[in-house]
């Protein structure tokens, strides 16, 4: 079956067999292999995607599903070249190590500051409590989302400023 | 000397970046491989995509003990998409059915006789996609007869007990290997005297270490490529160490070494999980020669659970002696192993229980010993994982607990207990009872500081007061001390492989260099960290310097990244390579300076004639002297660059404190980890952001398998752990915000003096938190309750009702 979405801005359109999960026709039909697969479960979220805007487990969402929806994946969140506070915040404060988890991390955590600008150490944790991270121990992540917050904030006060 | 320096829990800000200052060598960097991570741009292995790329799926036995009565696999090879469908029996034709382990066993690679464990390996099918290919496993038919199986490790010597390696000569009981260390006689004796004596005192306690796995976000796999003209094998693979892989296919495959070429590309976590061969990436190379074509073999979460590396599962029972005031006067302990169905331990082959021997902890003791007997059970292969240290915590687990069983019977403070007992710091270089010579240390500094940070005192008048109230608080304590970096290749090897690791490095004429490591990262950072070693020797900065490595084609042979040995073995190498290449360029200078080697002193890049600061170049300068036209100094060669073998002298021996406070609701058991104080000594410091990031996550490892993770059986022995929804591992929401700070007690044998940190974490952290809960539950009248600490267990706990796991 023809499954078009919307990725990233970018409309596509594959021939695919309806099983097909999303995880795998970004990875495997489209070659964006920057959302990873981890446990088929829905328990690890290293696949995690948005669909209009709400993140999702990719390993557990038919790609027949997301049709005619917009998807986010991690490789639409640097534009122009410039990289999501989100992005600078995991760099400055070493918040991964293998990078395996990260983008779904990334997303999750991009969905978070969109809707809660400024969260609290517990609203963090919360929201990624459907991840697992087996490298960092979660506290720079912790740090990581707190520092993107803080620069978007810093962003919108000159902003307004100005 | 030990410099005890503040906590190191700084936390960077968009306001106060502490990541502006660029170090020229040590300190604070931002690593070098983040910039792909963060833009989806890693390679890891399942992303490594070929023209005509096949792909293999494994079928697994559904019994833990049975015999395969018949295969009928053509069904499967019917199916329009399957290339070919290859069982144990097709192998054996080409006498590649079984496959050497790293110790010396031997372990099926597709069963052919009978099955040893569930999920074991049966056949394998290679389709045009992964979704045809795991279709077409349902299409082969295979009639076992199923047989008993052994799963309780305790009955699996038993005399009725089925024999699971009857594949093995003349073998007629399950029993795998024995071990002991230390002197048993005097170590009977000194417990003998501390029985009899009115001031003595003697502990017991039987403590288990259930299996748990690594499991890596990651999964285990392999793309195979064999191209057919050359013959040439090309492996890329979730190997932690890719050398000794490619020597190990050569020796088994009989494959020429130089037509093998093992790529390790990203790897998503290791933990040990990726030092064996498994029997998937056989079946892959098996499938490029059969078929000739590229074929990919990537687990599923369930595949790595059940069936790759599993970690622990030792049955230990652990006696102290000591005297009433608290002087421990010597440690026994009588272990029981569970191997599973093949002993696949990677361990240095000397030592079968690994680094067990350093159980003796921190502690300065009269006697020591060991016995162990080790034995095959109808479970998955395995044993050294999950950041372990080859057994170290497992050794760690067990005294720890001990002295805290000790500490609960004298009713004293296990602080106070631990202090009084430590090796002292004129003792270094001190020889245990077991014959492990620490390197250096300086124990009391690092306890003190954990309890200054912890607040140690102002807690237990909190968790008096608490318990007025009928509230459960604990606190636990935890001391280690690891042995890591092996090893010196008159005691080490794997398979006959010393563990030496090499390294090269090239300056390029503009001054910029490469270098390329034996070793390989999983998450470690080692493409900044090994180019902060270069920089802080030869002064060129770390952002000129490319490292390259897991590329058997363009890396010196090594035996890879594992048992915390990057930095006290690969990381000597980086050291000493730069320094014999700061040695030709010295004698370069000296010749652009004119004046004697001997007059040329070197600081932080440049190198200066002494006592005429103005006369100076820099290894800019002399990289390009040393490519560029004009005559070099009489007899030396142009170009500037080196290569290294280093062959450790001894193990390095960090160390470290560890605090964990812990509260239990008491109507349902939970146990929250409320604060976790760590206080690390690995030696000379490369990068304390990524020493920071190693001890975070060791310290969540601790969390899991404290109070969460085992790998599970019921009495038939299928395998009831095999999904993340039941093999739980800590989220955000399980774990604290880590409190870490540091001491700096320099490896005296090290070049830079680093002793390694990966593992300090996960060997150091569990026994404080069930030294917590225990110590939480102690109005019950607890001493010991094994892990993993679920509220279910913790209940039974509470109602005297402790069953240990099996």
């Amino acid at each position: 079956m023809d499954v078009t979405m919307n990725i990233n801005g970018e409309e596509v359109t594959r021939d695919i067999e309806p099983r097909t999960l999303l995880v795998h026709y970004l990875r495997d039909n489209l070659g964006m292999t920057g959302t990873h697969w981890g446990c088929d479960t829905s328990n690890c979220g290293t696949c995690v995607v948005w669909v209009d805007g709400e993140p999702v487990k990719s390993c557990t969402t038919l790609a027949a599903m997301a049709g005619g929806h917009d998807v986010r994946t991690v490789e639409g969140m640097e534009v122009d070249g410039e990289l999501d506070p989100v992005q600078e915040g995991f760099i400055q404060c070493h918040g991964l190590q293998c990078g395996f988890c990260t983008p779904g991390m990334m997303m999750t955590a991009r969905a978070l500051l969109d809707r809660n600008p400024d969260p609290s150490e517990a609203e963090i944790r919360e929201a990624i409590s459907g991840q697992i991270c087996r490298c960092t121990g979660y506290a720079t992540i912790v740090r990581s989302i707190r520092w993107a917050a803080q620069k978007e904030q810093a962003t919108r006060v000159e902003v307004s400023a100005s | 000397m030990t410099v005890v320096e503040e906590s190191t829990n700084a936390v960077p800000t968009p306001d106060n970046n502490l990541n502006d200052q660029k170090p020229a060598g040590f300190g604070r960097m931002l690593r070098k491989e983040d910039p792909r991570f963060v833009r989806g741009m890693g390679q890891y292995c399942d992303d490594v995509e070929l023209p005509g790329m096949l792909h293999l799926a494994i079928l697994r036995s559904p019994y833990a003990h049975a015999r395969i009565v018949s295969i009928d696999k053509t069904a499967a090879e019917a199916h329009p998409k399957v290339k070919a469908v290859i069982t144990g029996e097709d192998l054996a034709a080409s006498n590649l059915a079984w496959m050497p382990t790293l110790s010396n066993d031997v372990q099926a690679v597709l069963a052919t006789d009978k099955v040893r464990f569930q999920h074991q390996e049966v056949a394998f099918v290679v389709a045009e996609d992964r979704y045809s290919a795991r279709d077409a496993l349902e299409l082969i038919d295979v009639e076992y007869d199923p047989l008993p199986a052994v799963i309780d490790v305790r009955k699996a010597l038993a005399p009725d007990a089925p024999i699971i390696r009857d594949d093995l000569d003349g073998k007629t009981n399950n029993h795998c290997f024995e071990w002991e260390a230390g002197d048993k006689a005097a170590t009977d004796a000194v417990f003998a005297d501390a029985d009899a004596a009115e001031d003595g005192i003697v502990v017991t306690e039987d403590i288990v270490y259930p299996r748990v796995h690594p499991a890596p976000m990651e999964t285990c796999g392999c793309v195979a490529d064999v191209e057919r003209v050359s013959g040439k094998l090309t492996l890329w693979c979730t190997t932690q160490a890719p050398h000794a892989h490619r020597t190990v296919y050569a020796l088994v495959a009989g494959l020429p070494e130089h037509k093998i070429r093992i790529i390790a590309p990203d790897i998503g976590g290791g933990f040990g999980n990726k030092v064996p061969i498994y029997p998937g990436y056989v079946c892959a190379i098996v499938a490029s020669l059969v078929i000739g074509k590229p074929v990919k073999w990537m687990e599923d979460r369930t595949e790595n659970l059940v069936s790759t590396g599993f970690a622990r599962d030792y049955v230990m029972r652990g006696e102290i002696a000591a005297t009433r005031d608290g002087k421990i006067r010597a440690i026994r302990t009588e272990v029981l192993a569970d191997h599973g169905a093949f002993n696949g331990t990677a361990a240095p082959v000397k030592y079968p229980a690994g680094f067990f021997g350093v159980f003796t902890g921190s502690y300065d003791l009269e006697a020591a010993y060991a016995h162990m007997d080790a034995v095959y059970t109808n479970k998955a292969p395995g044993g050294v994982a999950y950041a372990c240290s080859f057994r170290i915590t497992e050794a760690v687990y067990l005294v720890e607990r001990m002295v805290d069983v000790l500490a609960h019977d004298l009713d004293m403070d296990p602080a106070e207990l631990r202090l009084k007992n430590f090796i002292q710091p004129d003792q270094f270089p001190y020889e245990s009872k077991t014959g492990w010579i620490y390197d250096s240390g300086d124990y009391e500094p690092a306890m003190r500081k954990a309890m200054a940070m912890a607040g140690y005192d102002e807690l237990r008048r909190e968790q008096a007061e608490k318990r007025e109230r009928g509230e459960l608080m604990g606190i636990g304590i935890s001391f280690f001390t690891e042995a890591v970096g092996a090893g010196p290749r008159k005691d080490m090897d794997i398979l006959g492989l010393g563990m030496a690791d090499g390294c090269e490095l090239r300056v390029h004429p503009t001054g910029k260099a490469v270098v390329r490591l034996s070793v390989k990262t999983q998450g470690q950072g080692h493409e900044t960290t090994f180019a902060q070693i270069i920089a802080e020797e030869i002064g060129i900065p770390p952002e000129d310097i490319d490292v390259v490595h897991g590329d058997t084609d363009n890396t010196p042979f090594g035996l890879g990244t594992y048992g915390s040995r990057s930095t006290p073995v690969s990381g000597a190498a980086a050291a000493l390579v730069a320094r014999k290449v700061r040695d030709k360029a010295q004698i370069i200078a000296s010749g652009m300076l004119e004046a004697s080697v001997a007059d040329i002193e070197y600081e932080a890049g440049a190198f200066r004639v002494k006592g005429d600061p103005e006369k100076s170049v820099t290894i800019q300068d002399i990289a390009m002297k040393a490519h560029g036209a004009g005559d070099l100094p009489d007899g030396l060669e142009g170009g500037l660059e080196a290569q290294i073998c280093y062959n450790p002298e001894n193990l390095t021996y960090p160390f470290g404190a560890y605090i964990c406070v812990v509260d239990i609701d008491p109507g349902t058991a939970e146990v929250t980890v409320r604060r976790f104080i760590a206080v690390d000594d690995c030696g000379t410091q490369i990068n304390p952001m990524i020493i920071e990031g190693q001890v975070h996550g060791g310290l969540a490892d601790g969390v899991g398998m404290a109070l969460m993770e085992m790998i599970a059986f019921d009495e038939d022995g299928n395998c009831v752990s095999g999904t993340l929804m039941d093999y739980l591992i800590p989220t955000a929401m399980e774990v604290p915000d880590w409190e870490t700070g540091h001491t700096v007690t320099p490896s005296p044998h090290h070049p830079i003096g680093a002793k390694g940190i990966g593992e300090s974490a996960t060997v150091g952290s569990p026994p404080a938190i069930v030294n917590a809960v225990i110590d939480a539950l102690k109005p019950y009248g607890v001493r010991h309750a094994d892990m993993p600490l679920t509220p279910s267990r913790v209940w039974e706990t509470m109602q005297g009702n402790h069953t240990p796991p099996i």
